[in-house]
Formats: structure tokens, C-alpha cells, sequence
């Protein structure tokens, strides 16, 4: 298991260079720069420009910054933003909060929803339940966030007037009172996002459950004259429940990452507008070291669930 | 008008019972002309503050929060750093100028105890020095008292280079001298007929000293003021997150009697213009929301929901097409378009001619920009005195044609015209925003009745306004036949602005097409004219000097102006607020308030 774990962090160092070079070297070659706005300034003199690119060492060849890049990461320093001139870092904690709890909560609303569905969706294939359920899962998965975003918002802002569309990361109310206002806040966001994960979640834990359920064990535990509630949620849950719990470890870089439309929409101060924020700004170093962060995520929980599974079924082994 | 009518009319300016702007209208009736008008006010003892928002509350405070909604979040505080104007609403809203710009561009006294002139003392006869005397008793947010000391500091700290101030160009050809704790002396180089600049508006935010003393130069980006501001301002700093929210709170020591009227101020950023006008207008979240750009026909259905309406002040944007009279076909020393090669067509003025009336500006205003631009054949519309009286603009395909024909450009098999040989075919560029798309097909048909073949195209905005050396599709390299943007004139005084019009600020390779002279078209009476006007001290010879510049490049349609812009922002209904054009919106936020 030790040896598995360090071959397998060794492996990620080179991956992730190779990530971060190729990163680097897209987004240098990438058109428009930072400064972009002082362009149609006739009070900005060009040697302000110029100065300005030379002082950020955007003039330097591609290779000496990615290496100065590189070695600043090394030691810590993740460098500055070119449009607030404050560290990415600090930057980057200030929405990771937000980000957690959005995007974390409709994780648990869509694994809330999708469990017991997809479950008892299996448990009774072709159903009418499973018909139904099928059906909304598919038009949950079909319609893009951005479209059920600007309908939940007509709904319930414009026309009802019931929640707030615009999200505000502090609310000016203490106790009981900032709960309801975070909830009212909240709800329409986290039911976006969840519904639109449930729906892919739900398929996945029918289909997985579906493959247990037919196997020779469960007819056996049938067989012994067990209820089919305990069939189902000990004997066979369980075990399918083990490609879900890969799917969601692989959905956690995600989470973080947060969700780039919807934050856009809501007005989320997460990492997703960060990012989109930094994009229309030009900000390379911002952009740099959010999609750095992502690579890194990704490897990190590639390589959790590699180990939760074998962790969750003994037939995998590690040598 | 009788005496006495105009008596009782002032006096019922004095009780707040009529308003400024009425008064000079009905003054206006009578023919008392509004400057007039002002100064009767003033002879009788009506003060000159906020001369465009009358100020009704008599304590400051009490008036609860006020939300303000910018689409594109603040990013820093520090107003010398603030690249766009989303920075500098933000950091206007803690620091403060000596003056600033009201909507009709007149100058407007904030730090300053009154604006300099002649008159006063404070205008030299030679043009080239300006004395501006402080405001007694005004505190930075921590108690400390603001001296000239401060705006002495403020010159240091933005000339030097190092400091990399977005302001630089205000304060670096300037010298600022102390004459007293309350008074500096602005030195120029040669005669400055438009001294406003520096201390004035969004680049003459002041700085205290005693908080950005150890951070000049180099070490600029660590100070931690920039992003904890303390400033002299209405309200004051609580919390900033750099691209989401600002709050701030009531300033109980500001220098002005019963401002301002919020107890809390609330900046969030981040989404698109469309939904914020919405988070205004119809679901009433937020009370004010910036630069809506976005179709005069959306904002209008939103309004009908009646929670709040859309203000548009003019200001120094010009929507405009500017023709390439050299060639961008052809390469030449490494660049193309450069002034050693000559247009095969563009370079006859007859085409100019014919193109400049294929461009419906009025429809374009009606169908496509609304209340967000007014139709115009003038590069500079604002202020008025330097606007062109003589420049008129016509749409007529049948004269263009007509044109065309005497200048012996023949339609070929396919309908479009051609002479020697050389088709009248362009590529006409924009930048990629839904308006301006619609501008470039309503010109391309009208063209294409006039057997001109127009090949459009559009790049993305954050190439098209880059100065990325290395890409071909930005707008100062102008590799095209045509092109449309817009162009900010940031003052009231269109003098750094009509820079782009003369010869030694031509965009080209050796200046890395950082020349302000994007067109390449050059005429030695601009020229002259130009230099002219920047030594001129007496102000209506320099306007016409300017405006002469104006009409020659207008005349040659080399500039065809489309749409004088204006600044467009949504507020609650019953928020009144200071909008100007040439100034932030929040330049004068002290003076806000809910009726």
C-alpha cells in the first residue's frame, strides 16, 4: 500500500509539470493583455503601458517566466493579480468558502435525491416509477444550468418576488435571521445545481444497482428468507454503491472548482467567477494558478478513488 | 418676467420649494441664459453646491442602506491604480478630488475651498500656474487633518514611475509646490489653457500621507491601503472583497453640513448588464446599477414594471467609423497600413464622400441604441461649445450613387463598382457586441445598394483593444479598410483627445502602434491648428481651434462619426442621484439621497 502511494505520488510530480507548462505556455500565447482597458485612455500615456508590461515582466521570453513562474510556486509564492495587485492566494481563499458551501450543499441534495430514486427506481425496473423517474432524469441532464437558472429566477424573482437573485457573500442580519436570509439566497443556486446532478447521479445508481441485483447472492439472500428491505439496502446497496463512491471522489475537484455558469448567473462570489472574472480581465497569473489548482484537485482525488476503491471492495489489490 | 416675479422665484429656491433646474428653466423662458440665471442664484445668496442635484434631507444620516449593483466587480481601492472605471466608482466612494465634473462639464468644488479663476487670484495671466486653496477642517477617516501636505504627496506619488500609477499622465510634466498648510501652487511647463487635469476628477483622487509615505515607488503594491482605504470621503471603509462586495458606513465627520444621507453603502459586483438592470428595475434588489449597456428596447419592457427608471447624462463617448487611407493590403518594412503606401480607393475623397452618406445614423440611433446614443456628424459633441455647428449628416443612397458615377466608378456583371481595375470591396472590423453588429449590416446593405461590396468582420474584444504587438487584429494596427469602436474623451475639454488627429501621433511599428493617431491620415492645417489651440489662453479662440480640427478630419470623411453616447445607469424610483458623464457616477455620492 506504501509503495502503491509513493509510485503513485511520484508519478503525479511529472504529470503535474507537464500540466503546468503546457498551461503556462497557452495562456502566454494566448491574444489580449491586462492593460487592455488604458488602451482607448488618451490619459494614459503609452509609456505608462509599456512601463507597466515591463514592471509585471510580461516583455521577458516565454521560457524564463515560466521558469521564474515555477520557481516561485516552489517556495510558496503564488504571485499577484494584475487587476487587484493583491496576492492570487489570498485571492483564491476568499471564495473558496462560498464555493465549498454552494456547490458542496447541492452535492448532498443531489446524492439525497438520487439515492433513494435510483434505488427504488432498480429495485422495481419499468415500473411506472421507474418510467417517471427515468424520464425527469433525462430532462434534468438535458437542460443546461444557465437556461434553469434564468427560468428559476423569472419564476420566483420577477414574477413572485419570493427570493433575492443577486447572492451577497455577507448579509447585514445576525442570528436566526441570517439563516433565513442565507436560505433565501441559496435555495435557488443549490436547487439548480443539485437537480442538474441528481439527474446524471440518479441514472448511475439504477444501473449500478441494477447489475448487483441480478446477481446469484442476492437471489441467495432472497432465497433465506430475509425481508427485502434488508436485501436491498445491506446486500445489495452496498455493493453498489462502489463505482458511485468513485464517481463522487472524481466529482470533488468539481466541487471546488465550483460552477462556472451558474456562479456567473447568481452572482456567487466563488472560484468559478473568479476565474471568468480573471479570463475577461486578462489576468494571467489568477487564471494560472485557479486552473493550476484544478490540475492538481483532479490528480489528488484520481488518486483518492483509486484507493477508496480498493479500500471498499478486497478484490482490488495494490501490489 | 417682473422683478418681483424673479424675487419670489428665488425665494422659493432659497426654501427648497423649487427646484435650481426649474428656476433656471423658467428663467430659460424669459431669456435669462442659464450661466445668468446661476449667478442670480448665487448673487442672492443660494449656494452654488451640487448645482445639478438639490439636496433636500437636514441631517445626515437616517436614510438606511443604499445598494449599488456594478456588473463588473471593483477589483482594487486605490483610485492611481484603478484601471477601469468599476475602480475608480469604488475608490471615489473614500477618497476625494479637489474638484470634480458635474454633467454639464462644469467644474465642481470637493477638497478644494473654491474653484481657481482669474478672477480670484488663482489663474496665472501666463497660463501656467495654478493656485488651488484647500478646504479648512476636513479629517482622513482615522482623525488625522488633511493639509496641502497630502496633495503634494499625492504629485510625488503618482509621477514616479516606479509607482506605476494608472495617473501618471497628469502629474508627471507638472510640478506642485506648498504655499501654506491650505494652499499648493500647480507649476506647468509651457501655457496649459486646460488645467484641470491633475487633482481634478477620477485621476485627482488625493492620498493620504501619512498612510502611503513608505509605500512610493517600487514598493506601490504593498501598501496595505490599497485595500483598506482611508480617505476623506462620505462613508467609510468596512469590507472589501476584490471582485464581489464592498460595504461601507456613514462618515460621521465629513466636511460637508447634513451629508450624507445613507448610514450604510453596499458595492456588488460581478454577473452581466442585462440582469442588472433587472436587479434594479424589476425585482427592486438594488438601488443603482452602472453603465447599462444593453438595448434601449430591453431596458424599456423592464421599466414598465415601474420600480425604477433610466437615467442617460451625455458624455465624451463617440461610437464612430474611421476609413484607412493607407494600405493594409501591402506590406511595407514589416507593417502594413503604413503611411509609405496609399489606399487603391479610400485615398479618393469622392468614395469618402459617398460612404459617409450610406450610413443611416438615425436608424441606427432608433433601432438599435435608443436613449444610449444620440445620431451626429461630429467627432466632439460635449460640451456644447466645442461641438461643430457646421458639420450635418444625411443618409441618401441615390446622391451616393450619383457620386460614385461622376467619379467614374462603373458597376461591373456582379452590380458592385470599380475604376481601373480596383473594386470598391472592404473589410470593414469591430469589435464582437451585439449593437455593433447590427451597425455593421445595416451599413453593409446600404452599400451594397450602392455597388460596394463591405466584408465583414468582427474580433473578439479583448483582442481588438489590446496593444499585443505580436496580433494583427488589434484596432491601432488597423489592418483593415474600415473599422468602428468607441473612444472615450475622459474630460470636459477635448484637447488630449483630438490628439488622435495629429501627424506625430501616427500609430506605426517604431511606436509599437501605440500612436494615438490611428487613422494615419494627416492635414498640415490640423496640425497647425492643434498646436495652436494648446497654448491659446483665451478659452473661445482655443474651441474654435479645436473644432477646427474637428471639421477638417470630419470633412475629409476620413472620422465619420455615428453616435455621441451617453452614459446610461438605472436607479430606484426614489433614490435621487448626481450622474455625470464625465466623471464617476459616484463623484458626487456625498449629495445622494431617498425622497
Amino acid at each position: 500500500m506504501g509503495a502503491y502511494l509513493l509510485r503513485r505520488l511520484l508519478i503525479a510530480v511529472p504529470s503535474l509539470l507537464g500540466i503546468s507548462l503546457i498551461l503556462f505556455t497557452v495562456l502566454a500565447m494566448a491574444p489580449g493583455d491586462p492593460f487592455s482597458e488604458m488602451a482607448t485612455n488618451p490619459n494614459v500615456p503609452p509609456e505608462v503601458r509599456e512601463a507597466l508590461r515591463a514592471s509585471f515582466g510580461l516583455n521577458d521570453p516565454i521560457m524564463v517566466r515560466y521558469l521564474r513562474w515555477l520557481s516561485n510556486m516552489v517556495q510558496g509564492d503564488w504571485g499577484f493579480s494584475f487587476a487587484s495587485r493583491i496576492n492570487v492566494d489570498d485571492l483564491i481563499l476568499q471564495r473558496v468558502p462560498t464555493t465549498l458551501f454552494i456547490v458542496g450543499s447541492s452535492q448532498i441534495l443531489a446524492l439525497c435525491i438520487a439515492l433513494p430514486v435510483g434505488i427504488y427506481a432498480a429495485t422495481r425496473p419499468y415500473s411506472m416509477f421507474d418510467q417517471i423517474a427515468n424520464t425527469l432524469a433525462f430532462i434534468g441532464f438535458s437542460l443546461p444550468t444557465f437556461f434553469t437558472g434564468l427560468l428559476l429566477i423569472l419564476i420566483f424573482s420577477v414574477t413572485l418576488d419570493w427570493f433575492p437573485f443577486v447572492y451577497r457573500s455577507d448579509i447585514a442580519a445576525t442570528g436566526w435571521r441570517w439563516y433565513w436570509e442565507m436560505f433565501r439566497q441559496a435555495i435557488m443556486p443549490i436547487t439548480v445545481l443539485g437537480l442538474f446532478q441528481a439527474a446524471s447521479y440518479t441514472r448511475y445508481v439504477r444501473s449500478a444497482v441494477l447489475d448487483v441485483i441480478r446477481l446469484d447472492y442476492v437471489t441467495t439472500a432472497r432465497a433465506k428468507g430475509l425481508s427485502g428491505q434488508t436485501v436491498t439496502l445491506r446486500h445489495v446497496t452496498r455493493n453498489a454503491l462502489i463505482p458511485v463512491v468513485t464517481l463522487v471522489a472524481l466529482q470533488m475537484p468539481a466541487v471546488f472548482g465550483g460552477a462556472i455558469v451558474t456562479e456567473q448567473i447568481f452572482r456567487i462570489p466563488g472560484i468559478g467567477s473568479l476565474l471568468i472574472d480573471a479570463i475577461l480581465a486578462n489576468d494571467t497569473p489568477v487564471i494560472m494558478a485557479v486552473t493550476f489548482v484544478f490540475a492538481c484537485l483532479v490528480v489528488l482525488f484520481n488518486l483518492i478513488a483509486d484507493i477508496l476503491y480498493g479500500w471498499l471492495d478486497p478484490r482490488i489489490s495494490f501490489s | 418676467m417682473k422683478d418681483q416675479e424673479l424675487g419670489q422665484l428665488i425665494a422659493r429656491v432659497k426654501e427648497g420649494a423649487l427646484s435650481r433646474r426649474s428656476f433656471i428653466k423658467k428663467a430659460a423662458a424669459v431669456g435669462l441664459a442659464a450661466p445668468f440665471a446661476n449667478q442670480l442664484l448665487a448673487f442672492n445668496g443660494v449656494a452654488m453646491a451640487n448645482a445639478t442635484l438639490p439636496y433636500k434631507p437636514t441631517k445626515a444620516g437616517g436614510g438606511g442602506p443604499l445598494k449599488m449593483l456594478l456588473w463588473q466587480a471593483p477589483t482594487l481601492l486605490n483610485p492611481h491604480f484603478a484601471s477601469g472605471t468599476k475602480d475608480q466608482i469604488a475608490s471615489r466612494v473614500f477618497f476625494e478630488p479637489l474638484a470634480g465634473w458635474d454633467k454639464d462639464g462644469n467644474l465642481f468644488p470637493q477638497l478644494a475651498a473654491e474653484i481657481p479663476s482669474r478672477a480670484n487670484g488663482g489663474l496665472s495671466a501666463d497660463g501656467k500656474e495654478v493656485i488651488w486653496k484647500l478646504k479648512q477642517g476636513v479629517k482622513w477617516h482615522d482623525g488625522k487633518p488633511f493639509t496641502a501636505d497630502d496633495a503634494v504627496f499625492t504629485w510625488e506619488y503618482a509621477a514616479d514611475p516606479a509607482t506605476a500609477a494608472y495617473t501618471t499622465g497628469s502629474y508627471k510634466d507638472i510640478k506642485v509646490e506648498k504655499i501654506d498648510s491650505h494652499t499648493i501652487k500647480v507649476i506647468f511647463q509651457n501655457s496649459t489653457p486646460f488645467w484641470a487635469d491633475a487633482f481634478v476628477g477620477v485621476a485627482g483622487m488625493i492620498l493620504p500621507k501619512h498612510l502611503f509615505a513608505d509605500y512610493k515607488g517600487a514598493k506601490s503594491r504593498e501598501a496595505p491601503t490599497n485595500l483598506k482605504p482611508v480617505g476623506t470621503g462620505p462613508y467609510r471603509f468596512v469590507e472589501f472583497k476584490p471582485g464581489d462586495i464592498l460595504t461601507a458606513e456613514r462618515n460621521p465627520d465629513y466636511h460637508v453640513a447634513n451629508q450624507p444621507h445613507f448610514d450604510t453603502l453596499e458595492v456588488k459586483g460581478g454577473g452581466d448588464a442585462v440582469s442588472a438592470a433587472r436587479a434594479v428595475l424589476q425585482t427592486g434588489e438594488y438601488d443603482y446599477a452602472w453603465n447599462l449597456q444593453v438595448e434601449d428596447e430591453i431596458l424599456k419592457r423592464m421599466e414598465t414594471g415601474g420600480r425604477g427608471k433610466i437615467s442617460a447624462v451625455p458624455s465624451g463617448n463617440i461610437e464612430f467609423i474611421m476609413l484607412n487611407t493607407t494600405d493594409p493590403w501591402t506590406e511595407v518594412d514589416g507593417e502594413r497600413s503604413s503611411i509609405k503606401t496609399k489606399h487603391p480607393t479610400l485615398t479618393d475623397p469622392k468614395v469618402r464622400e459617398a460612404m459617409n452618406l450610406l450610413i443611416d445614423r438615425d436608424s441606427i440611433q432608433k433601432f438599435i441604441y435608443g436613449r444610449g446614443g444620440t445620431a451626429t456628424a461630429s467627432f466632439v459633441n460635449a460640451p456644447a461649445k466645442f461641438k461643430s455647428t457646421k458639420l450635418k449628416y444625411e443618409f441618401n443612397i441615390d446622391k451616393a450613387n450619383k457620386i460614385l458615377d461622376e467619379a467614374g466608378y462603373k458597376r461591373g456583371s456582379d452590380g458592385m463598382r470599380e475604376k481601373d481595375g480596383k473594386k470598391l470591396k472592404y473589410v470593414f472590423q469591430t469589435s464582437i457586441n451585439a449593437p455593433r453588429q447590427k451597425c455593421q449590416q445595416i451599413i453593409k446593405q446600404a452599400c451594397q445598394r450602392a455597388g460596394i461590396d463591405i466584408e465583414l468582420k468582427s474580433i473578439t474584444a479583448s483582442v481588438f483593444f489590446s496593444s499585443d504587438v505580436a496580433n494583427p487584429d488589434t484596432y491601432t494596427k488597423f489592418y483593415a479598410d474600415m473599422q468602428m469602436y468607441t473612444t472615450t474623451q475622459p474630460q470636459p475639454d477635448p484637447e488630449r483627445f483630438l490628439n488622435q488627429f495629429v501627424s506625430w501621433e501616427i500609430a506605426n511599428k517604431q511606436n509599437k502602434w501605440l500612436g494615438r493617431n490611428v487613422s494615419r491620415y494627416t492635414d498640415k492645417a490640423a496640425d497647425e491648428a492643434y498646436t495652436a489651440a494648446q497654448k491659446e489662453l483665451d478659452p473661445d479662440k482655443r474651441a474654435a481651434l479645436l473644432i477646427k480640427v474637428n471639421e477638417i478630419f470630419c470633412e475629409a470623411h476620413v472620422i465619420q462619426p455615428l453616435l455621441s453616447r451617453t452614459a446610461v445607469a438605472a436607479a430606484a424610483n426614489n433614490l435621487f442621484h448626481d450622474h455625470s458623464g464625465w466623471d464617476s457616477d459616484t463623484w458626487n455620492l456625498a449629495a445622494w439621497y431617498r425622497g
